[in-house]
């Protein structure tokens, strides 16, 4: 009797641990940046190719940094939402395009001159937001997607929530739902805007 | 070790006489083919690397374009003269300890190392307390007292009769 109990028990725990297991998303990798200040970039504004901006530009207010691209199916997803936040206007959202032609995979890039790349991202971009709206306050493109790197961006969209002192509090792998907004973002939002 | 995808590819080129599949490989190597010290290095350390789009696969194995990009940095990396654990820290920086295929020993990964040899000792230990309560069990079985001898024997002899 005791033996069976044992047994049982052993297999209940097995369940438990398996159900644990396969409930978790193994693409919600924790990022080492948490806690960590966001990483310098100097990156062309969409709106005016001439000029740049830097994390630095951004210190003394909390925002959000989400990473895009015309080219991918998520945003697309997250998009309305994010439209919907801007609305709102409580904090600035910059948007981070990555590797807006280069990423697409329809073009073969050994064959693109560097100018015609540039060109070309920042019509596709601009064309992606005329038609979708345009939430963002600013976009800097990453056309080599080097910046991504250093965000540890493997898989489009993903967010940052920066502070004030420029240390990111947050980052959310893959599109934005109503739901992650409203129980995870806003709340940090708010906590940090104190 | 070969990667899986570079064998396949060598398989379907073998069946259908085709070698399409086979001068990408070739551009993609071309930029450091000239040092092939380097091009050592960048194999090792990119077999040590898990890319984190097709999380099942090392950033050596993987097609994937983050996989290009990080194969392309650490190129990078290399021709600037940095060491392995440089390039190896630079990784761990951006995407954490799930990019390495060897996750180092501390707190919250003791049990991924400890975890075999805890179980091997457990069953070590089961197995031996088996043992010996089974020759104690053996040793507890008293051989049959004359008195019962004789009634087997009966008994026996009884079902051989019949």
């Amino acid at each position: 009797m005791n033996r069976y109990f044992w047994i049982l028990g052993a297999f209940v725990a097995l369940v438990a641990l398996l159900a644990v297991g396969l409930g978790l998303n193994p693409r919600d990798v924790p990022s080492p940046l948490v806690g960590k200040p966001a990483p310098a970039f100097t990156l062309p504004v969409l709106a005016a190719p001439e000029t740049t901006l830097s994390p630095k530009d951004m210190q003394g207010k909390v925002w959000l940094l989400n990473v895009w691209a015309s080219w991918c199916v998520s945003c697309r997803q997250e998009h309305p939402v994010l439209v919907e936040f801007s609305k709102k206007g409580k904090v600035p959202l910059l948007g981070l395009n990555y590797k807006e032609v280069r990423g697409d995979g329809s073009f073969d890039m050994s064959k693109m001159p560097a100018e015609e790349e540039k060109t070309l991202a920042f019509q596709r971009a601009n064309q992606w937001l005329a038609q979708h709206g345009n939430p963002y306050t600013t976009t800097v493109m990453d056309l080599d997607g080097r910046v991504g790197i250093d965000y540890g961006v493997y898989g489009v969209p993903e967010t940052y929530i920066i502070d004030k002192a420029g240390v990111i509090r947050m980052k959310h792998t893959g599109p934005i739902t109503p739901d992650v907004l409203s129980q995870k973002i806003m709340p940090l939002l708010a906590e940090l805007n104190k | 070790m070969i990667s899986r995808r570079l064998l396949l590819t060598f398989v379907f080129a073998a069946f259908f006489g085709s070698t399409a599949a086979l001068p990408v490989a070739a551009e993609e190597a071309a930029p450091l083919a000239a040092d092939p010290v380097a091009e050592k290095r960048l194999l090792e350390l990119s077999n040590e690397l898990r890319c984190l789009v097709c999380q099942n696969q090392t950033i050596a194995d993987s097609n994937a374009e983050l996989a290009v990009d990080l194969r392309r940095e650490i190129r990078g990396m290399i021709q600037a003269g940095k060491t392995n654990p440089e390039i190896i820290d630079f990784m761990v920086v951006r995407y954490g300890d799930f990019v390495l295929y060897r996750p180092p020993v501390k707190g919250i990964t003791l049990l991924l190392w400890g975890g075999p040899l805890a179980l091997m000792l457990v069953g070590i230990f089961i197995l031996l307390r088996y043992l010996r309560r089974r020759a104690q069990r053996i040793a507890a079985d008293q051989p049959l007292s004359a008195d019962e001898a004789q009634r087997a024997e009966a008994l026996l002899k009884e079902l051989d009769q019949k």
